[in-house]
């Protein structure tokens, strides 16, 4: 099994061939398309596997780009971090490619989506097992195009173009302090590896290496989703909802969760970056899962719910707990792709996306409902599903250090444990509100549903073993904060499951007892307007104005000015050609006396 | 140093009869007469003029016969051309001659 780890550039090179393969030759063979692309996440997943199970670790490169004496070497290395990565993206990757087969069955443009998919998978391993910054940046810009092209699969609609090209912008802007970031890193050290990073940290001043830190986080903040760079991941729900689950939930925006854990060492350096994450995470968790309590689309409940669980990522990483925010993306990574694929399933067999007009959904769809609730507990933190350990230690990690952030978190918890319990009695419970015949989607929709459920239900006790392959002793459970948030998170289902007894009545009866706040809540404190109006609007003015004045006016009047005087000035040294030969001689004779006189001139001087 | 004087001055000859004559055999001679002025150049200074750098014996003397060997084939094929033009345009006027213009 150490075969595949010496390997591991097949995580990068399968799925891109299987990518090409079935864009190019997908057209030619339908039916076997989706069965190809299950190769790459299943490549990607044996590497991850066997990095697990042989904890071997190995570092290979290829030349890259090189001019004079310098090199750049494009490189791999796998180690704990790495596997755990590969695993968690292998598998869920495995499972959204499966359950497409059922989603998208009928669509139009199928060799397209699946080619995409398989695009992601190699961008995200090649994000992962890269060994320096530079190959992590190259997967990185590559995810954010798959998610573009993904998010606007059904680009004949306006909502998802508009919303593709939303969270490509969005996440261009963190991307923009993640390239300056590296520039200054590459100026201040020269070095973009890991090890020559690391190494070079300890003999930086510490203004710089602060600086550079923030930089990097504004690319973490983008990708991750953490406010205020969050607005695209609820618009990025236009996209199928495989995807959601694959891309906005599992893996690519936990990428910036693990660029933060993977160069650990340069925050480690940084205290005062530390103190920004934190700040920006413990917030990002509470506000967002504020919103998600009003949301009436059950994807975009799950929207702010992830952009909620990555705050909790990010405020471990803020008090240095980096292993416990890992431990959270990986049991997150399958609680949440499982509650993506289940609400898949649900608008498969319904045709809404509306909580208010679901409800009963347990009876005729059995396997969804209860992977689903399975989903739910673990989210909420309920022991002893997959989110109550991670989040502990996360909660554990932040009170410890920080009693405000960590007070943040508590209520946080206890009202993601009340919006899932919501969406949960709004969709599987009480009567069907709408007028179709829901039904289970097939084995190949039931299958990643259970599969996932394991991890989500089992995950938390791998704790110890994720923590000794990233280096770390695990943390053993802390009884009263792990006492405490099961109690929230207890109290936020039954409130959750008491004020929702009568499905959307219920939801009516809420919006009338709470007011304007619903509204806003629902609308996401208008934050999106408000983006819309500051920043937005403004450049869209000047791009006008560009374009305009700027490019029409100067730009323009002086590149057709320039074409537009060569044949003026053509026409008037036209008439030096007279056809005259003996005039023509003249001309070289008077040449020649010139070259002449010249040279002696200039012999002279 | 005379005769570079007398192949200066057979070439500034030539060159005034090719920009002032209007005929197009006139031309042609006074091309002639430039060509003449530029071997006489050639050969006369190589005889005359010392120096380390100086060729064998013979060696330009032999280029000079070159010369008129090609000066004759030259005004072979530059007669010919003439007489091609004046048969198609019943002139030899230089003057009439200039359609090829800008």
């Amino acid at each position: 099994m150490t075969a595949l780890v010496e390997n591991a550039w097949i995580v990068v090179a399968v799925p891109f061939a299987i990518a090409l393969l079935v864009g190019v030759a997908g057209p030619l063979a339908r039916r076997l398309v989706p069965w190809v692309t299950l190769v790459a996440p299943l490549c990607v997943l044996a590497v991850g596997v066997s990095g697990l199970v042989t904890e071997a670790e190995h570092a290979g490169a290829v030349r890259w780009l090189f001019g004079g004496e310098y090199a750049l070497s494009f490189g791999w290395a796998v180690d704990g971090l790495t596997s755990v990565m590969l695993t968690v993206v292998g598998f869920v990757a495995t499972m959204v490619v499966l359950f497409s087969i059922g989603y998208m069955h009928g669509e139009t443009g199928l060799p397209r989506y699946f080619g995409s998919l398989a695009l992601f998978t190699g961008s995200m391993a090649l994000l992962v097992v890269a060994d320096g910054l530079v190959g992590l940046f190259v997967g990185w810009e590559l995810v954010g195009a798959c998610s573009y092209l993904l998010i606007g699969f059904w680009y004949q609609k306006p909502s998802a173009a508009a919303a593709a090209v939303k969270a490509f912008l969005t996440t261009r802007v963190g991307d923009v302090g993640l390239l300056l970031g590296l520039a200054l890193l590459w100026r201040e050290t020269g070095e973009l590896g890991y090890g020559g990073v690391f190494e070079a940290v300890e003999t930086l001043a510490p203004a710089v290496v602060t600086t550079v830190a923030v930089l990097l986080f504004i690319g973490a903040m983008g990708k991750s989703a953490q406010f205020p760079l969050h607005i695209w991941l609820p618009d990025a729900m236009e996209g199928p909802t495989p995807v959601s689950a694959l891309i906005h939930a599992a893996t690519m925006v936990a990428a910036g969760v693990f660029l933060v854990a993977r160069l650990w060492p340069v925050y480690e350096a940084a205290p005062s970056a530390q103190t920004v994450i934190l700040v920006v995470g413990a917030f990002t968790a509470f506000a967002s899962a504020t919103i998600a309590c009003a949301q009436r689309d059950i994807k975009k409940v799950l929207a702010y719910s992830t952009i909620s669980q990555l705050g909790f990522m990010f405020a471990a990483l803020g008090v240095g707990a980096w292993v416990a925010a890992m431990f959270h993306l990986v049991t997150h990574a399958a609680f949440k792709a499982l509650l993506f694929l289940g609400s898949g399933s649900v608008i498969h067999a319904t045709g809404t996306q509306d909580l208010r007009e679901m409800g009963g959904l347990a009876k005729p769809m059995p396997i969804t409902a209860w992977t689903w609730i399975v989903g739910s507990l673990a989210l909420a933190g309920v022991a002893p599903f997959a989110g109550f350990f991670s989040k502990d230690e996360v909660i554990h990690a932040v009170v410890t250090h920080n009693v405000v952030a960590g007070v943040a978190l508590f209520a946080a918890s206890a009202l993601t444990a009340f919006y899932i319990t919501r969406a949960t009695r709004l969709a599987f419970f009480g009567k069907y509100r709408g007028d179709g015949h829901p039904h289970e989607g097939g084995w190949v929709m039931s299958l990643p549903l259970v599969a996932l459920a394991i991890p989500a239900a089992a995950a938390g006790f791998a704790g110890h073993k994720i923590a000794e392959h990233l280096g770390e002793h695990g943390e053993a459970l802390n009884l009263p904060v792990a006492a405490a948030s099961l109690s929230v998170a207890l109290l936020g289902i039954v409130v959750g499951w008491t004020s929702y007894r009568d499905g959307a009545e219920s939801e009516a009866a809420m919006e009338s007892r709470m007011g304007g706040l619903w509204t806003t809540l629902r609308g996401a404190y208008g934050f999106d307007g408000f983006v819309g109006a500051v920043i937005v609007r403004p450049v869209v003015a000047i791009s006008d104005w560009l374009y305009g004045f700027v490019d029409r006016k100067i730009v323009d009047t002086t590149v057709e000015g320039a074409g537009k005087s060569l044949p003026v000035i053509g026409r008037m040294l036209s008439v030096l050609q007279n056809g005259d030969a003996q005039w023509y001689a003249a001309l070289i004779g008077a040449g020649a006396v010139i070259l002449v006189a010249l040279s002696l001139v200039v012999k002279g001087g | 140093m005379n005769v570079a004087i007398l192949a200066s001055v057979l070439f500034a000859v030539g060159l005034y009869g090719v920009l002032t004559r209007r005929d197009l055999i006139a031309v042609l001679a006074s091309v002639e007469v430039m060509l003449g002025g530029a071997s006489v150049m050639l050969v006369g200074l190589a005889t005359t003029i010392e120096s380390a750098a100086a060729p064998e014996a013979g060696v330009v003397e032999a280029v000079g016969l070159f010369i008129i060997i090609l000066a004759a084939a030259e005004a072979a094929v530059a007669l010919g051309i003439v007489m091609a033009v004046a048969r198609r345009r019943r002139t030899t006027r230089v003057d009439d001659l200039t359609e090829v213009s800008g």
